[in-house]
Order: C-alpha cells, then sequence, then structure tokens
C-alpha cells in the first residue's frame, strides 16, 4: 500500500488521499517538520505513501502518562512509553509526576524532558508534584519546574489526591502567574481505606472493600468551588462516575474554568470483571457501573467531559499475578485507546471524526498549553500526525505491545480501528503498524 | 465438581448431596469404626495465612478420619503483602504431591485465585477468604440446621432465619445467605445501618435495623462474631450499645419461638454479641456445629477428591 522511491533524495513524505476529519481528501506534503502543501495530484521524490481509505488525523496527545523512568526502568522508560505512545497515534504524552524520585524539582522534570528529547519519537511533556514528595504536605517547587528547559506547565499528585483544601488553594493560586493548570486525582482519602473496587452490589458479593463513588465526586465539587473562588485553572483527572459528570455539566453550566478527562478503560469496562478476581481489571480509580460507562460515554460526547486520557499505568508482571488485595492499581493504556474510544464512540455514532480529533488531540494540547501538538492540519503546521484504518478489526495480544509491561485488561479482546502510521515531527515513526526505527535511538 | 470456592459454584442438589454424603458418613464413623480407607494415599494440604486452630483441626480430622496424608503449612507473618507469597507458597505444595489444597487467607478471592490462575493444579477448597466467602461453614450449618428441623429436608421453605451482626465483614453470612436461600429458607438480615453493605439490596434477603422486631418468628437465630475494633472504625460506639441493640441476651433469648435454635460460627464473644447464658442455653447447638464440621468437611473431601462409592466403602448403610 506504500512505496518507498529506491533513492530517498527528498527528506519529505507525501500522503496521497488522504481522508481527513472532514470527509475531504487531499494529497499532503510534508517538508522537514512541517506540512509544507496541500492539494490533489502531487508528485514527491520520497516517501510515498497511500492513504486511500485511510483517515489522517492529527497525532493524538495524551495528558495523562505514567512512565516509570526515574525508578522504575523495568516497567517502563520514557523510551519504551514512546514506543507505545507512537504506535498508539500518540505524538506527545504527559510523564505523571510520580516515579523514584518524584518529579518535584526542575532537576527531575529536565530530565525526563532530556530523556523524551533523545528517544525522539514523540514529544514527552513532564508533569509536576503539586507537593513535596506527593506528601500533599508542602508545595513543590513549581516556579522552578515552571522555569525549567521542561516549561511544566500541568502540575498534578496523581496516584493519590491533594485532600488538603488549603494545599489545593494554594496550588491552585501560585499557577496563575505562568498559566498552569492542576490535574486533580480525585479520592478522598478517608473515604476510600483500604478500598479495593467500586463499593455496590459486585464487591458486596465478591467482599471486596467499597470505593464509593461520593469519594470522588465530594473531591470534584470542592476543588471546583475552589478554583472558581480564586480564578484559576482545573482539570480533573480520569472521572468515573455519573454523579462526576453531573458536577461537571452543572459547574460549565456556571462558566467555571474546569476541564474533565476520561479514560478509555472507563468508557468500556465495568465492576462486573471484577468477578474473576484477576487483578488485571484492578485499576484506580476502579471501575464503575453500566449506567456511569454510559454517563460517560454521553458526557465525552457532548463536551461535559472534555478529553481521553490514556492513564497509561504500566507494572511488572509479578505486581499483578498475585491476589487482587495484594496487586497494584493500573493498566497499560498507550496502544489501544485509539482503539477503544472508536469502537465505543464513533462506530456507535455517539460522536463524529472532529469531535474524536478534539477529545484525543487538540484539546488536550490546549490544557497543556503544548502549542506544536494538536493542530489543525494546514500548511505551515507541524506534521505530529495519526493515520488510521477505522474499518480494520485486530486482536490484542499483549505479547506484541511495545509498552515493557503487559498488563492490559484487553488481551484477546477483538477492537475496532487500528493506528497504521504515525508521523512525527515530519518523521515517520511508525510505518505499517511497526516502528521505523526511526528517531534519535 | 473440582473445587469449593463459593456457594455461588454449587447447586441446591450439590449442596443436599453434601449434606447426605455427611449424614452417610456420620453412622458410618459411628461408634467402633471412626476412620475409613476412602482416601489412603492421597495428600490434603492445609494451608493457613490467617490463624485459625479450630478450622484447621476441623478440616484436619475431615482428612485423617478419611486416611488421607496432611500436611499443615502455616503462613502467617511472612511475606503476605507481597503477593508473590501466595503463588510461590502453592507451587511448593503442589510439588510436594498436594491433591487438595485447603486455603484460609485475608485476602476475598485468594481462593478464586488459586484455583484459576493455573499456578497449581489440585483441587482448591477455600477454607475462609477474607471477607469473601465460607462454604464449608455455611455447609455444617445446614447440615447442623437440618438435624434439628427434619434429617432429610430438600426444602428449607419452612424455616425463617435470622443472621444478625457484622454482615459487611462476614464471609460466613455471605456463604449462609446464599446457601439457606438456595435451600429455600426465608433469611432476614439484621445489623446496625453500617454494617450491612453497600449492596445487599441484590441478594435478596429482607433485612432489618431491628433485632427485636420479628424476634418471636425465628426457627433459627445465627449471631455473627462482631470484633471489637469496629467502634475504632465509628462502626458503632462501644461494646455496650452494640450489645444493646444487637447482641443476644436473655431477654431477648426468652423471646424465642418454642423450637427456635441459636447458631454461632464460633469464636464467640460472650458478653457482646452473645450473654454467657444464651450461648449455654438448651438451644445453643455451637458445640453440635464443631461437630458436625468434621462430618462436612469430610462430605466435602470425599466429593471432591472421588472416593469409591460409601456403600461399598463401610458396609454399614
Ligand atoms: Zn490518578
Amino acid at each position: 500500500m506504500s512505496t518507498i522511491s529506491s533513492v530517498s533524495k527528498v527528506n519529505e513524505v507525501l500522503l496521497k488521499s488522504a481522508l481527513l476529519a472532514d470527509g475531504s481528501v487531499v494529497d499532503i506534503r510534508i517538508s522537514g517538520e512541517k506540512i509544507s502543501e496541500i492539494g490533489t495530484d502531487l508528485t514527491s521524490e520520497g516517501i510515498s505513501l497511500d492513504c486511500t481509505g485511510l483517515r489522517v488525523l492529527p497525532g493524538f496527545v495524551d495528558l495523562h502518562t505514567h512512565l516509570r523512568e526515574p525508578g522504575k526502568e523495568n516497567a517502563e522508560t520514557v523510551l519504551s512509553g514512546s514506543q507505545a505512545a507512537v504506535r498508539g497515534g500518540y505524538t506527545a504524552l504527559s510523564a505523571m509526576a510520580n516515579t523514584h524520585p518524584v518529579a518535584d524539582s526542575a532537576g527531575v522534570v529536565e530530565q525526563v524532558w532530556r530523556l523524551g528529547k533523545s528517544a525522539g519519537l514523540c514529544d514527552v511533556y513532564p508533569i509536576g508534584a503539586v507537593s513535596e514528595g506527593l506528601e500533599g504536605k508542602k508545595l513543590a517547587e513549581i516556579g522552578a519546574m515552571a522555569n525549567s528547559a521542561a516549561r511544566v506547565r500541568v502540575f498534578s499528585d496523581d496516584g493519590k489526591c491533594v485532600d488538603d483544601p488549603l494545599l489545593m488553594r494554594r496550588a491552585l493560586e501560585y499557577v496563575k502567574s505562568f498559566d498552569g493548570v492542576i490535574a486533580q486525582h480525585a479520592q478522598e482519602p478517608r473515604l476510600t481505606v483500604n478500598a479495593q473496587m467500586n463499593e455496590g452490589l459486585v464487591a458486596a458479593e465478591l467482599g471486596l472493600a467499597g470505593w464509593p463513588a461520593v469519594a470522588e465526586e465530594a473531591i470534584i465539587a470542592r476543588d471546583i468551588l475552589l478554583a472558581h473562588a480564586v480564578k484559576s485553572r482545573l482539570h480533573i483527572c480520569h472521572l468515573s462516575t455519573k454523579g462526576s459528570v453531573e458536577i461537571i455539566r452543572w459547574a460549565k453550566g456556571q462558566g467555571m474554568a474546569v476541564t474533565a478527562e476520561v479514560t478509555p478503560h472507563h468508557l468500556l469496562l465495568t465492576d462486573e470483571s471484577a468477578r474473576s478476581y484477576d487483578p488485571i481489571y484492578k485499576v484506580n480509580p476502579p471501575l464503575r457501573t453500566q449506567s456511569d460507562v454510559q454517563a460517560l460515554r454521553e458526557a465525552l460526547a457532548d463536551g461535559t467531559i472534555d478529553i481521553v486520557a490514556t492513564d497509561h499505568a504500566p507494572h511488572p508482571h509479578e505486581d499483578k499475578d498475585c491476589e487482587w488485595a495484594s496487586a497494584a492499581f493500573g493498566m497499560v493504556g498507550l496502544e489501544t485507546a485509539f482503539a477503544i474510544v472508536h469502537s465505543t464512540m464513533v462506530a456507535t455514532g455517539l460522536m463524529d471524526w472532529k469531535r474524536l480529533v478534539e477529545v484525543m488531540s487538540s484539546k488536550p494540547a490546549s490544557i497543556g498549553g503544548y502549542d506544536e501538538q494538536g493542530q489543525a492540519l494546514a500548511l505551515g503546521s507541524v506534521a505530529n500526525l495519526a493515520i488510521i484504518d477505522p474499518s480494520r478489526e485486530w486482536v490484542v495480544n499483549r505479547d506484541e505491545l511495545s509498552s515493557k509491561s503487559k498488563n492490559t485488561p484487553f488481551h484477546g479482546h477483538t477492537l475496532t480501528g487500528a493506528v497504521i502510521h504515525t508521523i512525527y515531527r515530519g518523521k515517520l515513526v511508525v510505518r505499517d503498524q511497526q516502528l521505523t526505527g526511526v528517531g534519535n535511538v | 465438581m473440582k473445587h469449593l470456592l463459593s456457594i455461588h459454584d454449587i447447586s441446591a442438589d450439590q449442596a443436599l448431596d453434601i449434606l447426605d454424603t455427611a449424614a452417610q458418613l456420620e453412622t458410618l464413623t459411628a461408634g467402633a469404626v471412626k476412620k475409613l480407607p476412602t482416601l489412603r494415599g492421597r495428600t490434603v494440604v492445609n494451608l493457613f495465612f490467617e490463624d485459625s486452630t479450630r478450622t484447621r483441626l476441623s478440616f484436619e480430622s475431615a482428612a485423617k478420619r478419611l486416611s488421607a496424608d496432611v500436611t499443615n503449612f502455616t503462613a502467617k507473618g511472612s511475606s503476605v503483602s507481597k503477593g508473590e507469597s501466595l503463588k510461590d507458597t502453592a507451587q511448593t505444595l503442589q510439588a510436594m504431591g498436594a491433591d487438595a489444597i485447603v486455603i484460609r487467607h485475608p485476602a476475598s478471592g485468594a481462593a478464586n485465585r488459586l484455583a484459576e490462575s493455573g499456578w497449581v493444579g489440585a483441587s482448591i477448597i477455600n477454607a475462609g477468604d477474607g471477607t469473601h466467602e465460607h462454604p464449608t461453614q455455611a455447609l455444617l450449618d445446614a447440615f447442623t440446621i437440618r438435624k434439628h428441623f427434619g434429617p432429610s429436608m430438600r426444602d428449607f421453605s419452612t424455616l425463617n432465619i435470622a443472621i444478625v451482626g457484622d454482615i459487611l465483614h462476614s464471609r460466613v453470612a455471605r456463604s449462609n445467605i446464599a446457601l439457606l436461600q438456595k435451600l429455600g429458607a426465608r433469611v432476614t438480615v439484621i445489623a446496625p445501618p453500617t454494617l450491612i453493605p453497600v449492596g445487599i439490596e441484590s441478594w435478596g434477603a429482607p433485612f432489618s435495623y431491628d433485632f427485636d422486631e420479628e424476634l418471636d418468628q425465628f426457627d433459627v437465630v445465627m449471631m455473627l462474631r462482631v470484633q471489637l475494633e469496629r467502634m475504632n472504625e465509628s462502626f458503632f460506639p462501644n461494646g455496650r450499645e452494640y450489645s444493646r441493640g444487637y447482641g443476644l441476651d436473655e431477654a431477648r433469648l426468652a423471646r424465642l419461638k418454642p423450637g427456635a435454635i441459636v447458631m454461632h460460627p464460633g469464636p464467640m464473644n460472650r458478653g457482646l454479641e452473645i450473654s454467657a447464658a444464651s450461648a449455654d442455653s438448651i438451644r445453643s447447638v455451637v458445640v453440635e456445629q464443631v461437630s458436625n464440621g468434621v462430618l462436612v468437611r469430610m462430605a466435602v473431601l470425599y466429593q471432591l477428591l472421588g472416593g469409591p462409592d460409601l456403600q461399598g466403602a463401610g458396609g454399614a448403610l
């Protein structure tokens, strides 16, 4: 389906018959990092990809990724996470701060940022911790991280909730000087002591300690009011309940500056999967009920929820190969995210391709302040592209993931929609679903 | 039937078969013949990650009375929190030739993981997993009820049963509610609201916050052990208030209907959920529960490990 001229003289990529999100079909020439020509019947001396039937979209942007470097490189490195990202159509990811050491200083965020540069497969934006050591007691060096080479704009203690209302207020105020945003992991800690799964019918039967919806909703309600009071920006990580959706909907109706994300797994799976006691389904926040799933899908379609974020959380095999209570929380998600969003939202008619581009690319880029990501496909735009075959059916095989960790709950699932090629800053980093070896590696 | 993990996995007929087998075993092992050769050469491992001398001893004597070899493995205090120990320990036992593993573990679902993860090939018997289930306790309780209300009953629909106490944290309650309802009994759950799980509606058992309301209607009153430490987590203010609301004291004992029995899975907190007088009264069947436990566990081992026909084995039926 694609051809390479025998000798590639020109540093350019030509996409032939590209189907855009709006339904138009064009040829796109990429020269260097940028889109240099859009037209019809273009020809090239460089790489030419026949994109007939393929959707060419702005590269996806993940606002919530756990890489494990520094500290747990056996689970994921910045390089392996970047490889997983581009195979999933992502050209940018946001590395959460809960590494070892914690990304709570300029030194650590610059380290992660440099590792991203040296991998050279996608933009890696470090997220800074809100509090020192994620301990929720004292502000981390937010200003130093913002002014570092990594230019951090998103701050989060994700994995933990900033539960102290005074610290949360201060953090929201502090980031205003550089238009930063606080991304809150909404989990009231006292209401979730030892919690294992969604509180409800299934937990009652399984005898697993319940994680009530109100533990998430109470923090969201509080923080929306706090952010509004201090006129700052709040982003809510991984919304998981119907009640959370209703609170966000109310806040947006009031014109409050809040954005929210949902993960692919919360759009598809429910707490029924815990009946297996297989901790592959153990995740924070927990999988909820079918009515929550329905509410999340509707909210993503109607704009109440702004974006999809993966919460990609790699764990080594042994951390899941045990009894439920001892297992780690989290699932990998970068390589299956698009297919799940496509299967649950686009194939079902809940949203169109333009909305998919908003939720997976342009809006996360704007929340994070990632100027060179999520751009419309236009002359002069940075060529970050995900090229999709919407009709390709594939069976998820954990052994074929690029992520170092294989903790996907979708192993064996048949999904519709596949990422075929990924272009990062003009470079073809994934071709025919495989890493090309292009990058700085 | 390969494993016994949860009452939800077995049918009413399978449960009744186990109870019938236990009754046969009781006849066979009465008098001089205490021991049957049926599981000779088979190995049963008691894998206990929690202290429970009474349950371990019960399984141990059940296995021994069927002539099985018994190995006890107590792993309490080892690095259970690290997680891999369950898998590693189970695989060690498997290598030692365990035909059945009886597991007691503080994590809900531990028995299911052992049976379904592919770590081992032995039959798994759940001897209590976290706050999930304790199926042999429910079976021995049903056996005890049957002995009092009709030894060959196949339908419990004439029985009105109360289960009282810390339902939220009780594996005994989960297994008993499931089994007694399966057998047709009307089961009412009684507890303070803090100790009734969110989501109990799906169990199909009516629940009440008031122990006294229908007290004189019950044929069976099953009291659950309450851990006093729960008051530190604000489930109730203190032991006195708990006893006043939900303890089986003499006044409540006196109101029970004629023929009603009092059960408790043990160990009892005398003076908290049950008064000494109630525990020792003529209505109490607590001691019988213990001896019936051995018979029912024999029946479970016998059925899972597929011993020869009992008629042939013992002769005296
Ligand atoms: Zn989180």
